[in-house]
Formats: structure tokens, sequence, C-alpha cells
């Protein structure tokens, strides 16, 4: 620790920390441009100028290590000379055109160009211009504004992990660009806009729509993915304008990835539905609510007069509240239907009945920073979770090691030390492995003679052995079950084996949550067979218990038929179902499909009625991230149209239905009922599989395996409908990504269109080549309408020249 | 004596004479009536009355859609919309005044950076229906494209005080 003294104050400053530091514990503010605290220092805007006495020249406060009894003054003639002399510096080339600058309002340069800036230049010559860089539908320049700070280029080397932008030239010359040709792509890239203290980066989606004074900061957490980040909603006349991050260390830090962030274009889109619409002798009618709920409440009745109860299914999606699947299941549950569900693109359901709690990330978000041993385990992690993938960059760039058991080698950005790039078919192998290799090295117990003897007979690899070696050596650790694990379809058996690897090492054992609410769908008791908090429902002869799989089964030798009628709530099934083929099958089937829906997407293809529900900013509501974190938000905006909170027209179905319980007249109401305030919810939360045997198989798979993971900016209904995301890189057309070697096999080359089959359906698409893939398999990314008449996410396929 | 005094102002109507005086001295004084409206009051050139957009001389609109006239507007009188027009420049999609809550004071005048919007020496103006009296963008801009003669000129006078 180190003494010093500010503008005659004392402050302790840990070894090594600069007179910046200092001043930010002491809330002493001097100015500055490039110093950002998650940042290196770059010292190169010389704004923070600071005398220090018996230095004979001014010094940069963010880049000068304090030394004991050092004193510094951050006020004093001289350093309000110095900082007035760079102020004058930077205005020489930049332009005074905050009229029409999109910072204006909240630029950093023009706040501190009032305190430090002359009233007149000095500077008559004229100003240099620089010519505005493509960087992508995302980002907006205006370079001439650039004030050369770095940030942006340092956020892309430190943080996002890849150097998309870099300063060319020198002096007078330096400007930012990116690689030639080059747009910026990494799913973190709209932080820069943040960073920037000038306009020369600015929000492209938000140009010139609204100045920052107009607009009402309101509260909100993210519908996404299961970080749970916490979210700025910015709003003018009841319009989401713009959604900026708000800082939470333990969450998101002062960061947000694109997903977040632009994801808002989605709530204003023409595709809202804005008014219930119900089906009548086959044409679409609009119609107030009162009719569309009495529709809805005739339809379900006759369903089950005609069926029984046991026919009629909900699937909600877990991007919805925690209050919206709590009264979803509770309907399903009074009227006397235990057919509920919320893994829509789980297909192993084999390891339900074991399990002990929901499953979470199994620590908190901040404390993957102290991880030294990571093993991540099935998952497109720059894509599921991006601001999840930065924490375990900062992990590893503190020497944490990290390995991965994937169907797929994308890259992470990251220091990765071992990877095992298997099929999905060997996945279960290869963690039995790992798991052999440590059985081997030291004596473990808790583990069932069952898992012994399976492991017994695989023959260990050499990369198996480095990561049980690296999980061995590096404490602590963790392993974390990614979403493509979730979705395989031998989850339950890569679970069983991923907890018996955690149990062996001392691993914490997690899951990377898919959805916002994962963890809250569970406490909700949106799964078959478990109410709320976990609570165990007996199984009984009369009433059913289907999981999402079961729902859409149409396999007719099974006990299990598929439903008659579906409640979807904020779903579309052609895209966020395992296999869409089997799902709009079955849908197409039913006799009656209710759709709570904030968008129209295709329901009217299949539902006979479609009540439009409001999204995350309309509503009141709760997300339990995957941290189980329980974060409750308010609606930002007023609903649109007649569009209401999905509680309010479940709540309302219920009383409709003449059922108990269901005159709740708040969320609060709600969240109280299933998360009683003084309980913490961790004694809830639970990974591990009780007594579940699980089984290595060793069958041959013929053809080939397809990978479909969920595309980045195609996993929700909202995100689907953000325009500006629509247009990155990301979320390009599918591909057929083929191993190099089955293309000269197919004699086709990149680029070229081929057929791909699997099941009833086909597609064509390009076809591209990845040497990472494993042999005999083919990559192509489901849930999106391109491939949305092709089978399951891991199935077989086949693909044709065309 | 006071009483006396008063006998004889009372009696030889001394208080009537006295107005009668005022009387006299304004009605051979010069007039100041204006006959309205065949006649008109000088106005200075920072009259404030009716607003107008203006354009610059090419026919380009002059407002770059800043906001800060809707910002400074002590009456909230001010909506504006905005957007990037497809040669890429900022503009306006909206620009209303309601008439009726403006307090002329000025101050958007004052705020504008480009000289956009001004307040003209029209001062005769009505409405008949409600919402007359909400000037919209095109309103706004006909006014300054009648006016910009008479604008111009206002504004050069006023130029050195500036």
């Amino acid at each position: 620790m180190v003494n010093i003294e500010i503008n005659g104050k004392q402050v302790t400053v840990p070894k090594g920390g600069t007179v910046m530091d200092g001043a930010r514990q002491l809330g002493i503010y001097i100015p500055h441009f490039c110093y950002h605290k998650k940042l290196s220092i770059a010292a190169n805007c010389r704004m923070c100028l600071v005398q220090v006495e018996k230095a004979p020249k001014p010094l940069p406060a963010c880049a000068t290590p304090a030394t004991e009894g050092m004193k510094v003054f951050t006020h004093s003639q001289q350093a309000a000379t110095a900082q007035k002399g760079v102020m004058e510096f930077l205005l020489i080339n930049h332009p005074l055109d905050c009229p029409i600058c999109d910072q204006g309002g909240e630029c950093q340069l023009q706040d501190l160009a009032v305190g430090y800036g002359a009233s007149e230049s000095r500077y008559q010559e004229a100003k240099r211009v620089v010519v505005n860089k493509n960087l992508g539908p995302l980002i907006s320049t205006d370079m001439t504004r650039c004030i050369h700070c770095t940030r942006c280029v340092r956020f892309g080397q430190e943080i996002a992990g890849i150097m998309e932008l870099g300063m060319a030239g020198r002096g007078e010359h330096s400007e930012i660009l990116s690689f030639i040709g080059k747009t910026v792509d990494s799913e973190l890239s709209g932080n820069v806009i943040d960073l920037c203290p000038v306009g020369a980066l600015v929000s492209k989606p938000f140009r010139y729509s609204a100045r920052t004074w107009e607009l009402s900061r309101r509260k909100s957490i993210s519908p996404h993915c299961g970080l749970g980040s916490n979210l700025i909603v910015q709003v003018k006349q009841n319009r989401v304008m713009r959604v900026l991050p708000r800082e939470n260390e333990e969450i998101n830090e002062c960061w947000l990835s694109d997903k977040d962030r632009f994801s808002y274009e989605g709530l204003n889109s023409e595709d809202r539905l804005t008014a219930p619409m119900i089906k009548r002798n086959g044409q679409w009618h609009s119609c107030d609510w009162q009719e569309a709920l009495i529709f809805t409440v005739d339809g379900l009745k006759s369903v089950m007069e005609r069926h029984g109860v046991n026919s009629i299914g909900a699937l909600g999606s877990a991007h919805s509240t925690l209050e919206e699947l709590f009264l979803l299941q509770k309907l399903m549950r009074a009227l006397g239907s235990g057919n509920i569900d919320h893994r829509l693109r789980q297909s192993d359901f084999r390891a339900d009945g074991n399990l002990q709690g929901a499953p979470w990330l199994g620590m908190s978000i901040a404390d993957i920073l102290q991880l030294k041993s990571i093993l991540i385990i099935g998952s497109t992690l720059r894509k599921d979770h991006p601001l999840l993938a930065h924490r375990f960059r900062q992990a590893v760039k503190k020497g944490a090691q990290l390995s991965i058991i994937n169907p797929i080698d994308d890259d992470l950005l990251m220091r990765t030390a071992h990877r095992a790039i298997v099929a999905p078919s060997e996945m279960v192998n290869m963690l039995a492995q790992v798991l052999k290799v440590i059985a081997e090295t030291k004596p473990i117990e808790g583990i069932s003679a069952h898992i012994r003897q399976a492991i017994a007979s695989v023959s260990t690899a050499n990369v198996a052995r480095a990561i049980a070696e690296s999980m061995l050596a590096n404490n602590p650790a963790a392993i974390f079950m990614g979403n493509v694990a979730q979705h395989h379809p031998l989850y339950a058996d890569i679970h069983a084996f991923a907890q018996a690897i955690a149990k062996a090492t001392g691993a914490n054992f997690g899951f990377l949550g898919e959805a916002a609410n994962s963890v809250g769908a569970y406490l909700a008791g949106a799964v078959p067979g478990r109410g709320v908090l976990g609570t165990e429902i007996k199984r009984d002869e009369r009433r059913s218990q289907y999981n999402a799989a079961q729902m859409f089964s149409d396999d007719s030798n099974s006990a299990v038929s598929s439903c008659r009628a579906y409640v979807l709530m904020n779903l579309e099934p052609e895209l966020d179902t395992h296999n869409p083929q089997q799902a709009m099958k079955a849908i197409n089937n039913a006799e009656f499909v209710v759709s709570l829906s904030t968008f129209k997407g295709n329901a009217a293809n299949y539902a006979d009625v479609v009540l439009p529900i409001a999204p995350f900013t309309e509503t009141s509501g709760t997300f339990v991230s995957a941290e189980g974190r329980v974060q409750s938000f308010n609606g930002v905006v007023s609903p649109l149209g007649d569009t209401r909170p999905a509680w309010k027209v479940l709540r309302v179905l219920g009383n409709l239905l003449q059922l108990d319980g269901f005159d709740y007249e708040t969320s609060e109401q709600i969240r109280a009922q299933i998360i009683p305030a003084e309980e913490a919810i961790t004694r809830y939360l639970n990974n591990n599989l009780k007594e579940y045997e699980a089984n290595i198989f060793t069958q041959e798979v013929s053809g080939l395996q397809r990978i479909g993971e969920v595309p980045i900016y195609q996993a929700d209904p909202i995100v689907r409908r953000a325009e500006s995301l629509q247009l990155t890189h990301d979320a390009a057309s599918p591909k057929v990504w083929l191993p190099t070697a089955l293309l000269e096999q197919l004699s086709v080359r990149e680029g070229e269109v081929i057929r791909l089959k699997q099941g009833g359906g086909e597609v064509q698409l390009e076809v591209a080549g990845d040497d990472g893939l494993p042999f005999n398999c083919v990559r192509v990314a489901c849930a999106h309408p391109h491939t949305s008449t092709l089978g399951a996410m891991f199935g077989e396929v086949s693909v044709e020249k065309l | 004596m006071e009483r006396i005094k008063h006998f004889f102002k009372s009696f030889l109507l001394f208080e009537l004479l006295k107005g009668m005086k005022v009387t006299g001295r304004y009605l051979f004084a010069p007039k100041i009536t204006v006959h309205y409206p065949e006649e008109k009051t000088p106005q200075s050139p920072r009259f404030r009355g009716l607003h107008a957009l203006r354009r610059y001389p090419n026919g380009e609109e002059r407002c770059i859609a800043c906001k800060l006239c809707e910002a400074v507007c002590p009456a909230l009188a001010i909506t504006i919309e905005s957007e990037q027009r497809e040669d890429g420049t900022r503009r306006t999609t909206r620009y209303d005044i309601d008439m009726i809550k403006c307090i002329f004071c000025g101050f958007c005048e004052e705020a504008c950076p480009v000289d956009a919007i001004v307040e003209t020496r029209v001062l005769e103006y009505h409405g008949e229906v409600r919402g007359d009296l909400t000037y919209t963008k095109e309103m706004l801009l006909a006014v300054g494209d009648r006016y910009e003669e008479q604008i111009a000129k206002d504004r050069e006078a006023d130029a050195p005080y500036r």
C-alpha cells in the first residue's frame, strides 16, 4: 500500500496503483478520454495531466504510478494550463458539428470542452477530414471526429478477444481502421459505441433518431441469454429507442452483447401483433379480447370433452418470465393435464426423474475469474453466451486452462489448452475416457458401480488424458454444459458423465443457461412431473406428464399419443423446437392450437387463435439467471395496441375456465407465491442426477451426422426480428459445412449449392468446407427459416450434389 | 380661509377648467393612433412574430434536426422527429410548433445553430378550427419561403449585435 496526497487529501492506493486510482477513490474527477477502468492504460490523450510536487512537468494521472508521499494537485494552475493546452490541441481537428452529432449531449469531449476549452480557436487553418469506414450494420462512423484515444482498439484486443480495429498512420495521418474490406463482426462490437468518448463510433440503428436528453432511462433485464444482463432501456414517447448496459460488476460489468443491445429493434417490428385473432371457418378475424378468450376456452373445452384433458399440451419458451411460466403450468395442472414443458430444444429426457433441482451455473458469474481449470462440454460458447465467453476469456488470461469437448471447433478467441473435437455420437465416449483417466490416476469415490463398469471398456485417447490431467492439476476447476450438450440426443448420459468427472476432480459443475429464464422455468414448475420449486408431482394413471418431445411424438407404437390441442407461449414451433418437422406435423394435425405470441410470425398457418402478449419491455416480471439470481423488472413502455401481459391473459383464461386460485392483481403477487421473499432459492438449485445409470452407446452411425447449432441472432422471437442484427455477418443464411475430405468425395466445390435431406424434408443450401469438423459430420444451423423444414438438430442427414 | 378658497374654486368651476386643459392639450397635439389595418406601427428587425423555417439559397432546408430549439423551448411547443435522409444527412421528419402553446420568447431562434427557425414580423394569422394553429414543417417552410427576403434583411440588420 502506498500513501499519497491528492489536493491535500490523504489516500492509500495498492502498490502499483496509479494517481488516477487514488483520485477515483477520493471521488476527485480528473478529466480523461483514453483511460477506462476496464481497459489497459494507453496514456495517449494526455487530458489527465496533473501537477505532481517536485516533478518538473505535469504528468498523466492515468499512467503515473503512485509513490509514497507523492503530492498531487489536479486543479492547480499548472495542471489547469496543461489540461487546457491539451484540449486546444484536441479541438484543432475535431469538427464543431455537435448539432448533427449523435453523441451530442452525452459526449465527453463536449462536456470537457465547456470546462477546459477556449471560447474561440486560435487555429485558422483547414481541419483535417478522415474518410468514414464501413464497420458493418451496427456501428456508424464519423472518423473526422476521432480523437485517437484507442479505446476501441484496446477493447477489441483485451475484451472481445479479436483486434478488428487498429490505428494506422502517424501524427496527423493516424486513423482508426478495420482490416481492409472487413467489418467489425465481434458479438460484443456494440460496446465500442459506449466506449467512444466522442461521436466517431455511434450506433447505426439509432442514428439520428433521437437526442439523449429526450430519452427517459428505465431499468430492465435482458430476456436473451442466461446471463441476465442489466439493461437501461431508453424510451421516448412510449417507444423503445435504444438499449444501454446498466453497470453491474457481478453480471455484465459495463458491457453488453450485441444481441442484448440491438434486439430492441424487434420490439418495434412490423410483425408485432396488436389485436387478438381467431380463425372461424378457415378465415382469420381480428376481434376483441372477450371474444378471443371465450373462443379459446370453448376450443380447449371441446378438445377436453372429445379426447380427455391429457390431450392438451402446453409449451412455454424459457424466454418468458417466471410469472408467465408459473401461470401456464398452473393453468394446465388445474385443468388436470400434466403436459407442460419449456425445454423445447431438448430431446433427451431420460434423466428427468433423477434430476434433484433446477440446473444452474453452479457458481456465481463473478467467480469464473478465479477458476484455474475449465472444461466446457458442447457449446457454441461465443454465440450462445457472448459475455460469459468474455468472463472465460478473462479467466484464461489470468492463467486458467480451458479445455473443450465439442463437436465443432469454432475460434473461441482465447487460448484453449486442450480441444477434443468429436462427432456428436462420440461425446459420451470422450467424457468416459476423461473419467477413466481420472479414475486411473487417483482413487475416486461417489461414482456408481454402473459408471465404473461402463468406463472400464473404453480406450483412452491422448487428448482425454490431457484434459483429465489439466482438471486434476489446476484448482479450482469447473465443468460447464453448453447448449449443444443440452440439445444432444444423449444429453442424459453426457450429464451423468460430466457430473461424475466433476465429482471425481472436485470441480464445480454447472450449466450455461440457454435462455434468460431457463432456471426460472424449472422453479416455476414448467416441467413435467415437477411443481413450483421442484416439488414432486406424483405420477398417476389419469394424469399424463408429457415432456416437450412426447407432446410432439408421432410414434403410434408407444403408449404416448401426440396431443390434440396445444397452448404455445412465446415460441415459434418451426424454429424453437428440437425437431421442427415433427413438431409442425403434430401441431398441424392438432384440433386446436392457441398461440400466445408477441409476433404474427407463421402462427396463421397452424394456430386457431393468436393472443398478442407483451414482450419484456411491456410487462412486469422476473427472470432467474443462470447463476440463480432473481431479477424482477417493470414494464418500460405501455403495451402496444391491444397487447396484454401474458400473466394477465393466463389469469383471465383461468377465471374463464372456472379454475380456482387465478385471482392475482399484480405480478408481484404471483412472484411471492413462487418464491417466498425470505427464502434463498439456491437450495432449489441442483445439477446432480440421482441414481441415473449412464451408458456408453457404441452404435455405429452409418450416414452423416448433423450438428445443428442455434445461430446467435435466431435464438428467440425478438432477436429474429431485429433488422440490423439480421444484416450482420453472424446472421447470414446458414451454410452446409462439411469436412473438406467429404467435399472432395462429393466432388463439389465450396460455394456451390447442394441438396440436404433429413427426414421427409430437404433444403438447398450453399456448401462450405471446415476442416475442424469431425469425420462424417455436417454442420447445418437450425432455428433458421431456411432450414426449418429439416428434422432434428442432431440426426442423420444425407447430402447430394445438384 | 380654507372654506373661502374652496367656495370660490367650486363656484368658478376651476377643477373643470383644469381638466379641460389636459383635453385641450391632447386635442391639438399630434395624434399617435394607428389606423390598423390600413396603417401599421413600425417594427424592429428583432420583432418576434410567426415562426418560419428557412432554406439555403440552393433550396435545401437549413434545419438539421439538432433539436436544440425543442430542448430550449420553455413552453414545450416544439415537437421534432428526425431520421437519416437517403443522402445520409440528418433531417427532420416532423417539425411542429403549437402556436397556442408558444410564448414567442425567441429562445428557439437564439438556440438554432444554423438560423433555420426564425421568428418573422408576421403577426396576423389565425386559426378557424382546433389544430389550425399547430404549424407543421411544410407550413413553416412555406412561411419561410414567402418572407425570406424580409427575414434575410432583418438578420443582416441585427448581425452587428449578435
